[in-house]
């Protein structure tokens, strides 16, 4: 092209960019790169998402040259795809390779097109103890200096980094350490009160428990009547609290250790029954004296719902025991400020009509109604309320 | 989407199965946020000849072809210059044509042995300016033209870039006077053309245009890539001036030049779609850019015109874009701002959150870049906030530049009427 000409290309070609400014601005090229700690130690495990236009720059994968990338065409080069892709990643742990291996690719829809998605495995030798896991990363770095791998790295539960990697910083270094023991403890603590405070069907079954602990049955026909003192109520308070906490512990103990496990679905529809079970024995008194008994009975159905939310919260393969330990705290911690706040008001109001027939009879009677409606929503799989 | 910590969500453990359901919703929120920017899980197609994506053809486009044979030749021998500047000339030709920022990453790769050094071949120089333009790094682009032109004042590439920086930062006289040392060296319709375009933006749009006819007139030997860009240029200057009528003949006369060029002029078509809008003609956008959404200002376009016209499309072209921001938001790219500004507020228009955001982004833009659009838009969004002083900037760059534009007259005059 003559110089005159490649000025009028460029003039043209500046303007009109220009005039666009930002509007020609399209996405560039991106990978998606997500790991994350695996149960074993040492492991990564996740998924790198390669587009397809940008392979075909490397590698001709349109490989008739018809403007069409297909399946087929990508499919006979899998082995080629994961090899140049692996050899343009390194990990390290404290300076210690690690081994990157690629499973069986399949293909995702990103804004941008189709990507092929490599299922990583990543085993660092060194990485249980290691304090540090450095990432290079070399993806089209001499084809595309714009690239860029867009990391999303998950190597302590709950905590997920994300990181831009390219050319302008091939290698990056992530703090590996785990984390703090105390902390991680406090965190489960928090994570355990926090669920007593939330989970309705726990609270009501300790509150049908506990709403006639400041009432005595008394009388021909039996009939409700207050307590005299307060150290009767409470050493009743203690003792169905106590029996609910140790057989939740027990069963929250044996299905987070993998010793027991129980369907979800018929351990939460137990849950619900046993909630209608104990708000109706409030308005109809079956078993009256050995509250305790009940308590610990289906504290042990109680102590499976736990455990799905522990387990739902990611447990740390190395601090099991110690997370169990920190989450079953937090639950009687959680448990002890309801308790701290039901009982003192129940004792002063035991005396009232509002207590004996509004709260006991009737709070007990909507408790019920609710965790029927529970109980048919969890049983059957179908929707009553919109809660 | 605002993406709150993962943390959050351990929290937002309940035993009720429905509202389980908000849990997953906020894993789901948490796992898009952690990098899967796309909702679909990966799936293995079911037969070879499915096509997965589509790409230039080696067989049907020749710069696609020597592009390929100059990346293989380039191989071999990095060093040799007159492939290398071809080569990302090609490449960022394709960048224009189809507003895929890949080929601008593409052609800065051809240029790697020399991208780095302080003082490249001229010839590199010129194309590294245009590079850091395209990525809105202006002072290193002015600075790599300038040292060009101080060795080589007669550099007609490295004047030209140098007249288009200036239009876009609103420095009108450097503009006029690139456009003066541009103009012995080159054709009679470019020369007259740079001219135009600084006229056109500085009180004198009347005789710009009739300036620019008479150059297209004049100069029988005009290639239809120059006469794209003159016809673009006074079709706006024409619609500025609300000589619609004369704007759309404009229009339309460039893009029948753009068919005997053979490549989409994204601008182009942006521009008529932006005319078409507000002339409340959004069917014909929609068949004017119809199987054109790759490029962000197009999906734009349509997503607008699809709003216009109630059409249920648009809530999957919205998404759409909010899908290409969000990615380029991840990678930490602030160039989609004046694109991210006009979504919020033609395709949110309900949400009171957007259109502070949309302000916020004008203002970014309008810092960057100061042309009509990005005036107009800082307006829009400043007028729907009620908030005269973010408008400030555009107000003070309309009064100096003496810029002759029904819409930013009317823009204007109701941002100054505000309290």
């Amino acid at each position: 092209m003559s110089r005159l000409g490649r000025g009028l290309t460029a003039l043209l070609a500046a303007c009109l960019f220009y005039a666009s400014g930002t509007a020609l601005a399209h996405k560039p090229s991106d990978s998606y790169l997500v790991l994350a700690a695996a149960t074993e130690p040492g492991r990564l495990e996740g998924r790198w998402d390669i587009a397809l236009r940008d392979l075909d720059v490397a590698l001709a994968l349109d490989a008739d040259g018809d403007g069409s990338i297909t399946w087929g065409e990508v499919r006979s080069r899998h082995a080629e795809i994961a090899t140049y892709a692996l050899t343009r990643l390194a990990m390290r742990a404290d300076g210690a390779a690690c081994r990157v291996e690629a499973g069986a690719q399949q293909i995702d829809s990103h804004t941008d097109g189709a990507y092929t998605v490599l299922p990583l495995t990543v085993t660092c030798p060194a990485a249980p103890t290691a304090q540090k896991l450095d990432i290079e990363y070399r993806l089209f770095a001499d084809l595309d200096p714009q690239h860029r791998g867009l990391l999303s790295l998950t190597l302590q539960p709950g905590i997920t980094r994300a990181a831009v990697l390219g050319p302008h910083a091939a290698v990056q270094s992530f703090d590996a350490a785990k984390p703090n023991r105390w902390q991680q403890w406090v965190d489960y603590g928090r994570e355990g009160v926090w669920h007593i405070w939330i989970g309705l069907d726990h609270i009501l079954f300790l509150v049908s428990l506990l709403l006639p602990a400041v009432l005595l049955l008394a009388g021909r026909p039996p009939r409700w009547a207050p307590v005299e003192r307060f150290a009767p109520a409470a050493w009743e308070v203690l003792r169905v609290v106590t029996a609910f906490t140790v057989a939740h512990s027990i069963t929250l103990s044996l299905a987070t250790l993998g010793i027991v496990e129980l369907p979800s679905r018929a351990v939460e529809s137990v849950i619900a029954a046993s909630v209608v079970v104990a708000a109706l024995n409030n308005v109809w008194p079956v078993v009256t004296g050995r509250r305790w008994a009940v308590a610990f009975g289906f504290g042990l159905i109680h102590g499976f719902g736990f455990a799905s939310v522990l387990g739902d919260l990611g447990l740390p393969a190395d601090a099991l025991v110690l997370a169990l330990f920190g989450f079953n705290v937090g639950v009687e911690l959680g448990q002890l400020a309801i308790v701290a706040v039901f009982l003192p008001l129940a004792f002063a109001l035991r005396h009232t009509a509002l207590y004996r027939k509004g709260l006991l009879i009737g709070g007990s009677l909507v408790i019920a109604l609710l965790a029927a409606i529970w109980f048919v929503e969890r049983a059957f799989s179908v929707k009553l309320l919109g809660l | 989407m605002s993406c709150p910590d993962f943390a959050a969500h351990g929290t937002l453990v309940l035993l009720s199965p429905s509202l389980r359901r908000v849990r997953a919703l906020g894993l789901a929120v948490s796992l898009a946020c952690a990098g899967l920017a796309a909702t679909a899980t990966p799936f293995t197609p079911a037969a070879d000849n499915q096509v997965l994506e589509r790409v230039a053809s080696r067989k049907l486009d020749p710069a696609a072809r020597e592009r390929l044979a100059l990346r293989q030749a380039l191989a071999r021998q990095p060093q040799d210059l007159d492939s290398a500047s071809r080569l990302a000339w090609l490449h960022f030709e394709a960048a224009l044509a189809d507003g895929d920022p890949r080929h601008a990453g593409q052609a800065q790769a051809a240029l790697a042995p020399w991208w780095g050094e302080p003082a490249p071949p001229a010839r590199v120089r010129v194309l590294r300016a245009v590079l850091a333009q395209y990525e809105h790094r202006f002072e290193p682009a002015l600075a790599d033209l300038g040292a060009v032109l101080a060795a080589d004042p007669t550099d007609v590439q490295a004047r030209a870039w140098q007249a288009a920086v200036h239009m876009v930062r609103a420095d009108y006289a450097a503009a006029r006077q690139s456009c003066a040392q541009l103009a012995p060296h080159t054709t009679r319709l470019t020369a007259a053309a740079c001219t135009a375009q600084v006229d056109a933006a500085t009180g004198r749009a009347a005789a710009a245009a009739a300036a620019l006819r008479a150059a297209m007139a004049e100069d029988q030997a005009a290639t239809a890539e120059e006469r794209v860009w003159a016809l673009t240029r006074l079709a706006e200057t024409e619609e500025r001036l609300g000589a619609f009528a004369a704007a759309e003949g404009a229009f339309t006369d460039g893009l029948a030049q753009s068919r005997v060029v053979g490549r989409d002029d994204i601008y182009l078509l942006a521009a008529y779609a932006d005319f078409l809008l507000d002339r409340g003609r959004a069917a014909e956008v929609t068949t004017l850019l119809k199987d054109r959404g790759r490029a962000d200002v197009l999906l734009l376009r349509q997503a607008l015109a699809a709003q216009a016209l109630g059409d249920a499309a648009r809530e999957k072209l919205s998404a759409e874009l909010a899908a290409r921001f969000a990615a380029a938001a991840q990678r930490g790219d602030t160039t989609h701002a004046k694109e991210e500004a006009r979504w919020l507020l033609g395709l949110r228009p309900d949400d009171t959150a957007a259109k502070a955001r949309a302000l916020a982004l004008a203002v970014q833009n309008f810092s960057a870049q100061r042309e009509p659009a990005d005036a107009r838009l800082l307006l829009e969004a400043a007028l729907i906030q009620r908030d005269r002083a973010a408008a400030a900037p555009a107000l003070k760059w309309r009064s100096e530049s003496a810029i002759e534009s029904s819409v930013l007259a009317d823009l204007a005059a109701r941002v100054e009427a505000l309290p």
